[in-house]
């Protein structure tokens, strides 16, 4: 007899109240076994896989990739031989039909694949009888039913770690060459691959709706990932701090002829020394005077929160979005240790590898939309901090110098600095003292050593 | 101020290539681990594992620690307990519940909320799992004062004497209760084994954030010997924990074992260890693996006894017996009724406590009503 038994989004990790299709990793009228992976999803935890609790045929997805589901919402629909698990026989010394149908089910447990969990492990016991070593040792179980041999039409064959570093530097899984055991994709392929590569391919979600004529009237792209966490990060920083912007054009030729001085320095030979060290480290050393920049308001506690180490974001435009790394303890560093940071900060950032733990507990931040060549900005907060210092681009320009008779135009390093505070923690006095500090500080280096 | 550190390597006599090294603390005659059995014990122990994590995956268990790469460490202690010898375990001891005859089904219960214990631990004297991290080393502690006083320690009698085997992990380390019981295990002499599976991660935080010293060193410190092993060498574990037993039944006092192992699965299944930890150090433990460790002996040109291909065929076939008696057996275990928690509470139920129950209980129905 045949049932038809839906397999609903089970709460995978204690409390969680819904989850993320991401994968797919089986189709309609597929056969499936008792622990085949059906789906990868998302957690608000982990990238996590879900093994099939029927054998049988696959009727019906419930769920789109890409699509939130609510635990408890049927995902999958599978059509099985027999009884549903719930309703076999609870113990396995029952009638003599019912040890016969449990020992068929174990043998279709036994030849599925139990890809199990986020991790490592679980799939071990089955995946290690694959390797061609312990094929030629005699451990090789007769009985044991053969592997599937790497199915070329089949979804491929990869752990879930492999596949979030795949998704992280943007490799397409179905372009690599498996070179794992039994045509499994290991992480040195999506390694090999980013590496040659180059630049990770656009994000494959895109979906483009086509009219008669072949163009495309417009793109419909899912908001997920970072862009779902941007988004959602600006909006209630934007709507829970009010901000204010403020800012200042200044001289920072001396702040760059101090930079090529110490560039030249032999204990700064290896150092990458750009302008932003040294705004960074204006910034540092302003904050000083302005210790309210570096502090949270707790909204549940009624507290202002001054910090006494400053976390200092750096935000980076990588492949996937923006993210906001930030280097721990920042004022504490030497300017080569500073340079140091925001360099290798800014090298991982661009290769995607940021790790999450990196981008929590940042104070402050620091934003250099100069790079992009525009001359300021209005910077929002990175939710939770009360301040936020905007860059922009320095360029040559004329510049009033000198005084009485000696007074005329040169042309000079120019750059706009933008300082956006929550007006809950600081007051205009704060954030207007903390953004002409960092200025004077740059338009006259020595001043540092006051 | 610097700590002297003395990283000795942890004693291993089978290595990663299958080579056993001779070695004349490894037991021989009738107390020698049978080797056939610890594979098996470890091949059936580890598809509990990974049969219960797939439950937990479909829904069928709230939670699951899982014990993967660990196998080593729990089926060489758990082989060398007497039927005699009390076991205190964390939540992890998975295999060591499998060789002291524990059904691994019972197991399950905990995890599927459906009970607080799930076995009997007067029948096989293998405790409860206790989640709260560090205490059930005073629980063994506990035990071991009464094993003196009943006189069941050093009597030479080998069916009499016996001795309390607790596990904890390295993170229980850095608990205060396990410090207390050290320092009464050594005050008092008694008859306790701390077996501790450093298993490198107290859930995020690595060992080397909460030692300057290797575990095992600590033991000095307290007055009692710490041997410091390779946990994912079965035999090493073994021999190691038949020494220490013996010693403490005939009198000798504790000792502590450091197993040098590895968690390889998150710390359980609500866990991302890809937050915290780099999966090529997980590739790297891969390659110690303590079960490939015995299978490359046992199928050697050198081996002692032979995994013949009768064997590998009748555990394949446990294996899947197993699998479906566990997913079988792990929908069919028993919902308790809401009366339940009034029930266990006190020997005898106060009045208050009884109103409180009928209210539950009422309440229950109602919900059940609206919903039917």
């Amino acid at each position: 007899m045949t049932n038809i038994q839906q397999f609903n989004l089970p709460d995978v990790g204690e409390g969680l109240t819904e989850a993320e299709i991401v994968t797919w990793l089986v189709a309609p009228g597929d056969v499936v076994e008792v622990n085949q992976t059906l789906v990868e999803i998302e957690t608000a935890k982990s990238l996590v896989e879900l093994p099939s609790p029927f054998a049988g045929e696959v009727i019906e997805l419930h769920a789109e990739e890409g699509v939130t589901v609510d635990v408890g919402r049927p995902i999958i629909s599978i059509a099985t031989a027999g009884a549903a698990p719930g309703k076999a026989p609870a113990s396995p010394s029952g009638p003599a039909g019912a040890e016969q149908e449990a020992a068929e089910a174990a043998e279709a447990a036994e030849a599925a694949e139990p890809k199990l969990l986020v991790g490592y492990g679980a799939t071990e016991t089955s995946s290690r009888r694959r390797r061609p070593a312990d094929q030629q040792a005699p451990a090789e179980l007769p009985t044991a039913p053969s592997p599937p041999a790497a199915a070329p039409s089949g979804p491929l064959r990869t752990k879930p770690p492999v596949r979030k570093l795949a998704k992280v530097l943007g490799i397409d899984l179905a372009s690599l060459t498996p070179t794992g055991p039994g045509g499994i994709v290991t992480r040195a392929d999506v390694l090999d691959a980013s590496s040659t590569n180059g630049a990770p391919q656009a994000a494959p979600d895109v979906v483009a709706t086509t009219p008669s004529d072949g163009e495309p009237a417009e793109i419909r792209i899912p908001i997920k990932g970072v862009r779902k966490h941007t988004a959602a990060a600006m909006v209630s920083s934007a709507f829970t701090a009010p901000h204010v912007t403020e800012f200042v054009t200044l001289d920072i030729t001396a702040t760059m002829e101090l930079r090529d001085r110490v560039a030249a320095r032999r204990d700064f030979k290896d150092v990458k020394l750009s302008p932003l060290c040294f705004i960074a480290k204006a910034f540092l050393r302003a904050m000083e005077r302005t210790p309210s920049a570096n502090s949270r308001w707790d909204e549940a506690a009624q507290e202002i929160v001054q910090l006494r180490e400053i976390n200092l974001g750096i935000a980076a435009a990588t492949p996937r979005g923006l993210v906001v790394p930030n280097i721990r303890s920042a004022q504490r560093l030497g300017l080569a240790e500073l340079a140091t940071a925001i360099a290798d900060l800014a090298a991982t950032a661009r290769s995607g590898k940021t790790p999450p733990e990196a981008m929590a507990d940042g104070t402050v931040t620091i934003s250099n939309f100069g790079v992009f060549g525009v001359d300021t900005g209005t910077p929002i907060l990175n939710p939770g901090e009360t301040a936020i210092l905007g860059v922009g681009t320095i360029t040559r320009q004329p510049w009033v110098v000198g005084e009485g008779a000696d007074e005329r135009l040169e042309p000079r390093w120019v750059t706009t600095l933008a300082l956006s505070f929550d007006h809950r923690v600081m007051d205009g006095q704060q954030g207007s003292e903390l953004l002409a500090d960092t200025a004077a500080f740059l338009r006259d280096p020595a001043l540092a050593t006051l | 101020m610097t700590v002297e550190t003395h990283q000795t390597e942890p004693w291993s006599v089978l290595d990663t290539s299958g080579h056993l090294r001779p070695d004349e603390r490894v037991p021989s005659g009738d107390s020698a681990l049978d080797l056939r059995r610890a594979y098996r014990d470890m091949v059936l122990a580890r598809r509990v594992d990974a049969e219960a994590i797939a439950l937990q995956r479909q829904g069928e268990l709230g939670l699951w620690p899982s014990m993967l790469g660990q196998e080593g460490a729990q089926v060489g202690a758990g082989s060398a307990l007497r039927p005699q010898d009390v076991v205190f375990p964390t939540y992890r001891e998975h295999a060591v519940a499998w060789c002291f005859g524990v059904d691994p089904v019972q197991l399950l219960g905990l995890f599927r909320g459906t009970t607080m214990g799930g076995w009997d631990p007067r029948e096989r004297n293998f405790n409860l799992y206790t989640l709260v991290i560090g205490a059930q080393t005073l629980h063994g502690v506990g035990y071991a004062m009464g094993i003196v006083r009943d006189g069941d320690v050093g009597t030479g009698d080998p069916e009499r004497d016996r001795a309390v085997l607790v596990f904890l992990g390295d993170g229980a380390l850095s608990e205060g209760e396990t410090n207390e019981a050290f320092v009464w295990a050594a005050a008092q002499q008694l008859p306790v084994v701390f077996f501790c599976q450093n298993n490198q991660w107290a859930i995020s935080a690595p060992f080397s954030v909460q030692s300057r010293i290797p575990a095992a060193e600590r033991a000095r410190g307290f007055g009692f010997p710490g041997v410091r092993v390779d946990g994912n060498d079965v035999i090493a574990c073994h021999a190691a924990t038949q020494e220490a037993l013996a010693t403490a039944r005939a009198g000798g006092g504790p000792t502590l074992i450091e197993a040098v192992t590895y968690r390889r699965n998150p710390h359980t299944t609500s866990d991302d260890d890809l937050r915290y930890r780099s999966g090529s150090e997980n590739d790297e433990w891969e390659g110690r693996d303590p079960i490939d460790r015995l299978r490359l002996l046992l199928t050697g040109d050198d081996a002692p006894e032979r995994l013949d291909d009768d064997f590998l065929a009748e555990l394949a076939q446990e294996e899947q017996a197993l699998a479906e008696r566990l997913r079988t057996g792990c929908r069919a275990l028993p919902v308790p009724s809401p009366e339940d928690p009034f029930l266990h509470t006190l020997e005898q139920m106060p009045a208050d406590l009884a109103r409180q129950r009928d209210e539950h209980l009422a309440f229950v129905a109602a919900g059940e009503g609206d919903h039917a």
